[in-house]
């Protein structure tokens, strides 16, 4: 497909695909040989040229451009990805000297103090989407923490509202200092998410909590309610900064770090582009896709089905809770029978009140085994099933600009006049789509890998609480059996 | 010593298995061994050594009742054995009959009018009753009838090796006659001894000193009573939510399947938590199952606490019975007394009609007091009579209740132990299944 899309936009343009092509070989070539073991060293490549009528990039310098990594080293500077794509025709590029690539540093020594190399030979490994310890990658090179704590109500003459401490600790050179707290209300977290999602569309960005709980309690200002929110917000923001692209967002940064975030939240596409693009997104939809590649429809599927199977889950946990809730309350009223029965009688009073014990014991137990669920299974499984509600999301703004590529494409096929300037435009989008898509493809696996962590975690914790339970209980009721074996006269035969 | 067999083959069964019961839910009245803790036996033979006792199955018949209808019931086998042959080893064919629940209840009734100062043993109940949902109240339920039929073995078992009930003929009778045991019932004439319910009720009012022993006897079977349906009827709740609990994981079971359909890794994780997920909640019939045999010992006492009750009514009711006949004679003395001497001391309208009319001639008077000297012979012959009956209800009774007591506080204490013991083992099962799904979370 790629080759029938260059075919037809830069049939006459050979140089330049050549030399994208070569480009692109010679990148290959260097990732194939990059032999440093050293995974710390990761550079981002950022293009100095721009001509967004000429080359285009091919899909591997794309996924260049938007790989980028971390270093260990607090004075090397990563920057968020930057769309600029190249104009190679100028340059033949050679292996040694590439001035079009720039590599951004700092320090200009290595760990091991031999210095460091400006060209594209020195640029190490690439970000590859099939590794296996990506997930630990991060976690182990960690240079940013951020928590959510204090909730605090804030009453205005307009509204009330609350306020959470968000602290940041960070070594990352971006940012001016190593801590840093403010306080941030929900709608902050909305803008901020927002502004992700807009500046990268096909990027899987994780949910913030619901605004409403619809069914439950009303009550914004309920305890346990603002607890809920407040973990999920803290997710959120720590997915944020695991994400290798979202962490280095400018929009990121400046949640975390200014005080006031008023002036900054009044800049940008405000809402009246917001709805120009679901209009766009609205109409392209109505046209309907020509055909989606193969893997987004596989995706598509996935994320369709795996929408329902979390929201069963969902429930089913949810109706797991409400009846051991019952079965707590239950109980409850069961084990005083035992207690005044056992006030009634003489020689049974005791295994009678012992026996009452045992189920207030066991109540105990249950009570604690439904708390844990509520803290960990439940809201992990919810933040799934709003996930599932991102994905689809993401698949609909990645179809729309599949959508609006194909339909300006069509135009250009179709009409003889203004060519040049739909050339354009349709070279836009082709680019735009291309980096949708490599996103998407690479986010993709993230999110699975990151899914499957947590959800495994979560069930594996559950199912360690369930165990907990059990052993707690038996415990009780072996103990209570000792002591009735113990006091009961001989001949008694060991019945189990 | 005593050989307790107790089989059981399910007419309805469909898979066909036979379990062997064994001797827990039985045995505690006898203890395991066969010894009786209880001193009286000693000397006296109960049935139970002679003979060996078992409710084999359980069977539905149709036929024509008392109002000439079609209906359906369900009959029990009954198997009798002696003793001595299954002490030297032979086994011959055990006699058998077949009895319906109202014989069984026809052959209590019997005893507790002939025996007014034992505490009759219990049938199981005739309808169910403290259902949670999963259980039917359908009386033709199989699980229903089978636990039925435990039922009325135990009743026969306790019976049988009762000090005093054991030697009762019309129990032999009811064993190993088959036909004509009803007539035998009938024409005990017992139906007639019975006290009237009215009887029974206004001696409970009007009683003035019964043994304070009776009453404190009668003020804890209704507590007992009280209690221990309490007692069943939060069981009953309980068991409902438990069982809804359990049944919801298998819907894990299934979502976990489904899901494992769409995921590459996680795919044989989820499957098989799946399973164990599938397992843990058909667990709960068979754990449910077996904490009925429990509520079933409970409901026993439940309602050997009426038994008890009935003989503490028995001795307001003699109580009163002698109190009534003292006053009687008391009184009829006094008449005596006043026809002799003259004198009235208390008004009577005889006294009135005396002084209006005039007294009565000297030869009435006459037939008057030999009437009265006959009365107050019969009288004295009553309350001597009364007194004899009321004593020995007393001591009969006494001696009784202690043995039940006894035999409450073991049978209870071990019933409380096999709940233990039943809830230990659900939470193994707990265990085994969650660390099993842990592991196949782990492997995801």
């Amino acid at each position: 497909m790629r080759q029938h899309m260059y075919t037809q936009h830069f049939g006459r343009k050979t140089r330049t695909l050549a030399n994208t092509q070569l480009y692109c070989e010679q990148q290959r070539r260097f990732r194939a040989k990059s032999n440093v073991t050293d995974r710390s060293f990761y550079f981002e490549i950022r293009y100095r040229k721009w001509h967004p009528r000429r080359a285009s990039e091919c899909g591997c310098c794309v996924e260049l451009r938007w790989k980028f990594v971390f270093s260990k080293s607090p004075e090397l500077r990563a920057m968020s990805g930057h769309t600029v794509p190249a104009d190679f025709s100028e340059h033949m590029l050679d292996l040694d000297e590439d001035e079009d690539l720039e590599v951004f540093t700092k320090n200009t020594s290595l760990p091991d103090g031999s210095p460091m190399p400006n060209s594209p030979s020195s640029m190490v490994n690439q970000y590859r989407l099939e590794d296996d310890d990506e997930g630990q990658e991060v976690a182990n090179t960690k240079d940013i923490f951020v928590t959510v704590d204090h909730p605090e109500s804030q009453v205005t003459a307009i509204e009330t509202f609350v306020l959470y401490r968000v602290v940041t600790r960070t070594t990352r050179s971006d940012f001016d200092s190593s801590e840093y707290e403010v306080r941030r209300r929900y709608q902050d977290f909305v803008w901020l998410r927002s502004k992700l999602e807009e500046k990268h569309p096909t990027l899987i960005v994780h949910p913030l909590p619901e605004k409403f709980v619809m069914k439950g309690m009303v009550e914004r200002f309920n305890d346990d309610f603002i607890e809920t929110r407040r973990r999920a917000l803290h997710r959120f923001l720590n997915k944020i900064s695991e994400h290798p692209i979202l962490s280095y967002s400018q929009h990121f940064q400046v949640f975390l770090t200014a005080q006031d975030l008023a002036p900054h939240r009044k800049q940008g596409p405000g809402f009246l582009s917001r709805m120009g693009e679901t209009v766009r997104a609205v109409a392209n939809s109505v046209r309907g896709l020509k055909s989606r590649p193969e893997e987004f429809a596989v995706m598509q599927e996935y994320v369709d089905d795996f929408s329902n199977k979390m929201c069963c889950m969902d429930k089913v946990t949810q109706r797991i809770v409400k009846e051991q809730r019952e079965y707590v309350d239950e109980l409850k009223q069961y084990s005083p029978t035992y207690a005044r029965w056992g006030e009634l009688e003489e020689d049974l009073t005791e295994p009678l009140k012992g026996m009452a014990s045992c189920v207030v014991q066991c109540s105990k137990e249950a009570e604690e085994h439904i708390q844990h669920l509520s803290e960990v299974l439940v809201p992990a499984l919810h933040e799934y099933v709003l996930c599932a509600e991102t994905l689809k999301a993401v698949m609909r703004r990645r179809d729309n600009i599949q959508a609006e590529f194909e339909a300006k494409n069509e135009a250009l096929l179709t009409r003889k006049v203004e060519q040049e300037a739909l050339q354009e435009e349709v070279d836009v989008l082709a680019d735009r789509m291309e980096q949708a898509n490599n996103s998407l493809k690479g986010d993709w696996l993230r999110w699975q890998r990151s899914m499957k962590t947590d959800l495994r975690s979560a069930f594996i914790s559950a199912a360690e609480k369930n165990v907990e339970y059990y052993e707690k209980c038996l415990a009780v009721w072996e103990s209570f059996l000792v002591s009735q074996r113990a006091d009961s006269s001989g001949g008694q035969e060991d019945v189990a | 010593m005593i050989n307790i067999n107790i089989t059981e083959r399910k007419v309805m069964a469909d898979d066909g298995r036979e379990e062997s019961l064994g001797t827990d839910d039985d045995s505690d009245q006898t203890g395991a061994d066969g010894s009786l803790n209880n001193t009286m036996v000693e000397e006296g033979s109960t049935l139970m050594r002679r003979m060996e006792i078992c409710v084999a199955e359980a069977e539905k018949r149709s036929g024509k009742n008392a109002v000439s209808m079609q209906e359906t019931y369900t009959v029990y086998l009954i198997e009798t054995r002696p003793m001595d042959a299954v002490a030297e080893g032979r086994n011959p064919a055990p006699d058998c009959l077949w009895r319906r629940y109202s014989e069984f209840e026809l052959l209590r009734n019997y005893l507790i009018v002939t025996y007014p100062y034992i505490v009759v043993p219990p049938l199981p109940e005739k309808r169910a009753e403290f259902v949670w949902h999963k259980l039917s109240a359908d009386n033709m339920d199989p699980d229903f009838v089978e636990r039925r039929r435990v039922g009325l073995e135990n009743f026969l078992l306790r019976v049988a090796s009762h000090p005093v009930l054991s030697n009762d003929k019309i129990l032999y009778y009811f064993l190993t006659e088959e036909h004509g045991w009803k007539e035998a019932v009938y024409e005990t004439g017992f139906q007639a001894k019975a006290d009237s319910r009215l009887r029974a009720l206004s001696a409970t009012f009007r009683v003035r000193n019964p043994d304070k022993c009776f009453m404190e006897m009668k003020h804890y079977s209704d507590e007992l009573q009280s209690h221990t349906s309490q007692l069943l009827r939060a069981r009953a709740r309980v068991a409902d939510r438990l069982y809804g609990v359990y049944k919801v994981h298998g819907n894990y079971g299934r979502v976990f399947s489904e899901w494992s359909a769409i995921e590459k890794e996680m795919g044989d994780g989820l499957q098989s938590a799946g399973h164990h997920m599938d397992a843990y909640a058909a667990s709960i019939d068979d754990i449910l199952e077996e904490e009925e045999h429990y509520a079933d010992q409970l409901k026993e006492y439940l309602f050997y606490a009426e038994a008890l009750r009935a003989v503490c009514r028995k001795h307001e009711l003699t109580q009163f019975e002698l109190e009534m006949a003292s006053q009687d004679l008391i009184s009829k003395k006094q008449q005596r007394e006043e026809l002799a001497t003259g004198i009235v001391r208390t008004f009577s309208l005889k006294g009135m009609t005396n002084k209006l009319f005039g007294q009565e001639a000297p030869e009435q008077r006459e037939a008057r007091l030999k009437l009265l000297e006959d009365l107050i012979a019969e009288g004295e012959e009553t309350v001597k009579e009364k007194t004899i009956e009321r004593a020995e209800h007393v001591e009969k009774a006494w001696v009784d209740m202690q043995r039940f007591k006894e035999q409450k506080d073991k049978d209870l204490r071990e019933a409380l132990i096999n709940y233990a013991v039943m809830q230990i083992s659900m939470c193994k099962k707990g265990i085994q299944v969650w660390s099993n799904a842990k592991e196949c979370f782990l492997k995801m």
